[in-house]
């Protein structure tokens, strides 16, 4: 099983890899999107920093929607998908795999390049270790949700929109801690509260998420 | 009794015989209701007559809640036991939930702008309603998004189920978080806090709104069965029409019928 897991999860990350554009595009949506705001709202440094974190979570989320369409539509296409849900593998566990490859592919990244743009938006120096950890905490519960709604949109007209819209209301608790864990660094007694529970989100996305997303493959792959 | 109602051509006898005393009993219900709580019941010592709207705004927001877990149920028996008219009610269901969480919405803002001075707060009772919004709307336009009916209604049964989770965080978000919304006051551990004289009105209205929802849920399943039985007949009908004419064989890739 591991074999299987691993093989899977090596699989997905040497395709993204190849079409590099999947992961260039993703941080370059990041980026721009968190560029746009300081022209947006002014350049005036105590309101960015204000909505600092606010904006690198939503522009984070915006991010993690756009590339859940290359989770399973191009498996599904080629037929991949009917001989990953035929193996011996369980197909939440192959969901657990493609939902990794995911994260080391977007979560990641937007992690790692998020102290750069919390300076380019005037976060507080002593929140970006939250914030980095909010992200680390919270991107792998995005890609696990979004997975769901992935899954549930295969083969639908115009599946972009439609997974916007399924996702926002599963996408809003990560949102609301991670950003909550910022400003209650900056103003409150600490983000520790909101770190534990974005964590335990994740932890309940763990099990959960792929139970749902598996029985939505199985029905879209009939 | 629902095995027995699975038959869509039962359910239509049945349906369509008691179609007309739901909606009787609707508009009975509704107007002693409307009548109680807008004349006869008190004002509040604290918010005078502003408080009349409660007695939509509560039923109203009782329906939303109760609309989607008629949803989910319905999707989990259609998934499990693969009911024939589960689909159709859950799909009849939600565009009435729908608005019901509008109108329990807009009913709030109304009230809140007297009473809080805000049109709307960001507070967890407010957003945990607006999501199941929506949740509503998510719903139907997966249902919709689909060539393929059957996977549409399979789809939109997982998305109700996933969305469940809602639910709780709806009811228990004036206990769990310091909001705006006031806490529970008549489903609650102690019994209801309000008044007698309010409360009747109040559960008055709400069985009239349940009353409206399933008038309202017959009558679409009605429409969705017939449409069905619509979309049948012109497709056998096309087929017949083709199979008859000697073109129509030669099209159909058949020797023509000597």
């Amino acid at each position: 099983m591991t074999g299987a897991f691993l093989g899977l999860l090596r699989r997905d990350l040497r395709l993204s890899l190849r079409q590099g554009g999947d992961v260039g595009l993703v941080i370059g949506f990041f980026v721009l999107a968190v560029l746009l705001f300081p022209f947006g709202v002014g350049p005036e440094p105590e309101l960015l920093g204000r909505i600092a974190a606010g904006i690198i979570w939503v522009a984070a989320l915006l991010a993690a929607v756009l590339s859940l369409d290359r989770l399973f539509a191009a498996d599904h296409a080629d037929g991949g998908l009917d001989l990953i849900a035929l193996s011996a593998m369980p197909l939440e566990l192959a969901v657990l795999a493609k939902a990794a490859a995911h994260w080391l592919t977007t979560g990641l990244p937007l992690t790692l390049i998020s102290p750069l743009l919390a300076v380019l938006v005037d976060l507080d120096a002593a929140a970006i270790p939250v914030l980095m950890l909010g992200l680390l905490l919270g991107t792998p519960a995005l890609s696990l949700f979004g997975a769901i709604a992935a899954a549930l949109t295969l083969g639908a007209r115009r599946p972009g929109v439609l997974v916007s819209l399924l996702v926002l209301p599963l996408y809003l608790p990560p949102l609301i801690f991670g950003a909550g864990a910022v400003e209650a660094t900056l103003t409150a007694d600490g983000g520790r509260a909101h770190l534990l529970l974005l964590g335990a989100l994740t932890l309940a996305a763990l099990p959960l998420a792929p139970l749902a997303t598996a029985a939505a493959l199985r029905q879209a792959l009939d | 009794m629902l095995t027995r109602l699975a038959n869509p051509a039962r359910f239509m006898r049945v349906s369509g015989a008691a179609l007309p005393w739901l909606g009787a009993g609707t508009a009975v219900v509704l107007a002693v209701g409307l009548v109680w709580s807008l004349a006869i019941a008190p004002p509040d010592y604290q918010q005078g007559e502003t408080v009349r709207i409660m007695f939509l705004h509560v039923p109203a927001a009782w329906m939303a809640l109760s609309v989607y877990l008629f949803i989910a149920v319905a999707s989990a028996v259609a998934l499990v036991w693969r009911h024939p008219l589960a689909e159709i009610a859950a799909q009849a269901a939600a565009p009435v939930g729908a608005a019901f969480t509008l109108v329990c919405l807009a009913t709030g803002s109304l009230w809140g702008r007297p009473m809080w001075g805000a049109w709307w707060v960001w507070d967890a009772r407010l957003t945990s309603v607006l999501v199941l919004f929506f949740l509503y709307l998510g719903y139907i336009a997966l249902v919709n998004a689909f060539d393929d009916r059957s996977r549409g209604a399979r789809a939109g049964s997982l998305l109700a189920l996933v969305g469940i989770v809602n639910l709780p965080i709806i009811k228990f978000s004036v206990d769990w978080w310091n909001t705006l919304h006031q806490p529970a006051s008549v489903v609650r551990v102690g019994g209801p806090s309000i008044a007698t004289s309010m409360l009747l009105p109040l559960l008055v209205m709400a069985s009239g709104f349940a009353l409206l929802f399933g008038w309202m849920l017959v009558l679409r399943m009605r429409t969705a069965l017939n449409e069905r039985k619509v979309e049948a007949l012109r497709l056998y009908g096309h087929a017949a029409r083709v199979d008859a004419s000697p073109d129509g064989a030669i099209a159909a890739g058949r020797p023509a019928l000597r």
